[in-house]
């Protein structure tokens, strides 16, 4: 094995024994970008010099004794999370420029653990879309199959893993923007609940819906990065001060007696056949591990995406007026008046999506329109949470497929809007309900293309997640395959 | 039609973007699409529902009201367009 084909636990333990070093870990890791970036195009900024530095200090660190949780660990960044002195775009071109003055709280949080950053990731523009096409920077290609999309709008981040351009990485998810992804490459990624990992220094999308969580090579790594970013943080008004426990105590712990909810909502027409085999299959392991699975009901599952294209643009096309080229990014250079450069600036700055999605929003909350459309969706939102408080009073956990088919091909949906808004329709509740979800690899398609299975559990319960999601990777019987680049 | 052409170019002038007459017209279609599909919410009964605007379910989030470090001047403004002095700089807002 390579040393960029490790996962964090692995090269944990050889850093310390002294059988590699950070040095060693980090140009084997930038030899790999070397090798595969001009396919995946994974990184929109890669920190090759910074991230050698870095490495020397952890070798010194190592050498001293004094390892931490992530020392020598090279880790990539989305590039909607704010990383003090390193451009950070969004993917768009109104941000093309902008250099944060300070770090988000997951960056903080990384950094204080020893790790490496390497990269900043591609993305849909400000995390819209399902596919990573809609960046300024140019299309993600799917690893598996570079004809295809890696999913999105955390593709970057998905593909940086799943070629081993890193060793793990951060996203965040709206709507799906991670587990999606994750699932359509192969990998393991995690929405925390709503309020686990500090949103500092995220830019801002949907508020009430972003949040961040990791991309991994197994369950096991994913709970060595929450054990990092989670936690409460005064600076930010929505995180949560409810304790963090050890997530790594919870990985062997087995789900003998546990119920597990499969919900009818989530296995309709229109799966792809080889996705509804794969996950019905990961349910039959589940039972194996000795849960009992039921049949559960989530009525509300069929507004899901009607509320989240509601909610979401509204919430965003307030989030995003801030960028009018006064403060900061793109400034159209051709106004003589004011308006005319707000109009300008955001027409030029801003792609097709993102334009849509703030009209949508605009139109959502705009006067006449707010109680027929935004104040309609949050009241079918308070039902689809109900549908899940109740679910949660019968099962420990859920499972559902993480995406209803596996990577479709670059293009084939970017002229129907609505067609790539179902992309997101099994991970979209768990953004509105706020509870927490990770996409596990089940297996593959004929053509080779991975497939996910979705885990849920109830609110800060990810303790509960990752066991399951563990107790289930090490009893799936899925191949470890590499994609071939 | 859910929403026509006029309105477009209203919410476009209240979001601060303005589109060509070919990308009105696709916006108004595709607007229209997405708002149809929406129509559905309507079939579900929410007389008496509380509207869920936040997934967490804090009330007011209070703190000490004690003053931190902010972000000095030159760093707040190093990512300006166009400034002068210790201010951002824009085109003329009146006549």
């Amino acid at each position: 094995m390579k040393l960029h084909e490790l996962t964090v636990h692995e090269l944990q333990q050889k850093l310390r024994r002294g059988e590699t070093t950070a040095a060693e870990v980090v140009e084997s890791v930038i030899g790999r970008i070397d090798e595969v970036e001009d396919k995946t195009r994974s990184y929109i900024t890669v920190l090759r010099d910074s991230a050698r530095e870095e490495a020397l200090r952890a070798d010194e660190e190592i050498r001293q004794g004094r390892a931490r949780p992530l020392t020598g660990i090279p880790v990539a960044v989305k590039d909607i999370i704010c990383t003090k002195g390193v451009r950070t775009t969004c993917g768009s071109r109104i941000l093309h420029d902008f250099i944060p003055p300070y770090d988000a709280t997951v960056v903080e949080r990384l950094r204080g653990a020893g790790a490496l950053f390497i990269g900043k990731t591609n993305m849909d523009e400000f995390a819209m879309g399902s596919s990573t096409e809609t960046s300024y920077f140019g299309v993600t290609r799917n690893p598996w199959d570079l004809e295809r999309i890696p999913g999105g709008s955390s593709g970057g981040s998905a593909t940086a893993v799943a070629a081993d351009e890193c060793i793990a990485s951060l996203g965040s998810d709206t709507g799906g923007s991670i587990r999606q992804p994750a699932a359509l490459c192969g990998v393991v990624g995690m929405k925390p609940t709503y309020g686990r990992v500090s949103r500092y220094g995220l830019v801002a999308f949907a508020s009430s819906l972003d949040q961040i969580g990791p991309f991994t090579k197994d369950v096991e790594d994913c709970a060595i990065m929450m054990n990092v970013i989670a936690g409460y943080d005064p600076r930010e008004s929505t995180s949560v001060a409810v304790a963090v426990p050890d997530y790594t105590d919870y990985l062997t712990r087995g789900i003998e007696g546990w119920t597990v909810g499969i919900p009818k909502e989530y296995f309709i027409g229109g799966i792809d056949p080889e996705v509804e085999s794969a996950v019905r299959q990961a349910v039959a392991v589940v039972e194996g591990l000795g849960a009992r699975c039921i049949d559960i009901s989530l009525p509300h599952t069929d507004y899901c995406l009607a509320v989240y294209y509601v909610v979401a643009p509204s919430e965003a096309s307030s989030n995003l007026a801030r960028y009018d080229g006064v403060k900061y990014g793109y400034r159209s250079q051709e106004s003589r008046e004011l308006m005319e450069m707000y109009k300008k600036t955001r027409s030029e700055g801003f792609g097709a999506e993102v334009k849509r999605r703030i009209m949508l929003g605009t139109y959502a909350l705009s006067s006449g329109y707010y109680d027929a459309y935004y104040k309609k969706a949050s009241q079918v939102r308070s039902l689809i949470k109900r549908d899940f408080d109740e679910a949660f009073k019968a099962c420990d956990a859920i499972v559902t497929p993480t995406s209803p088919t596996p990577a479709f091909k670059v293009g084939e949906r970017t002229d129907d809007p609505l067609q790539m808004y179902l992309s997101d329709i099994f991970t979209i509740s768990a953004n509105l309900a706020g509870v927490p979800g990770i996409s596990v690899p089940c297996g593959y398609t004929e053509n080779g293309l991975p497939i996910g299975v979705q885990f849920l559990t109830s609110h800060f319960e990810e303790g509960k997640l990752l066991q399951v999601a563990h107790a289930y990777e090490k009893s799936s019987g899925v191949e470890k395959r590499r994609p071939n680049l | 039609m859910k929403i026509t052409k006029e309105e477009v170019e209203y919410v476009a002038h209240l979001a601060r973007l303005e589109f060509s007459g070919t990308e009105t017209e696709k916006f108004t279609s595709q607007l229209n699409d997405i708002l149809l599909y929406m129509e559905k919410l309507n079939r579900v009964n929410t007389d008496g529902v509380e509207p869920l605007t936040h997934a967490a379910t804090l009330s007011n989030a209070f703190r000490e009201d004690r003053v931190l470090p902010s972000l000095p001047h030159d760093l707040s403004l190093a990512n300006a367009p166009d400034r002068k002095a210790n201010n951002f700089r824009v085109p003329k807002v009146i006549e």
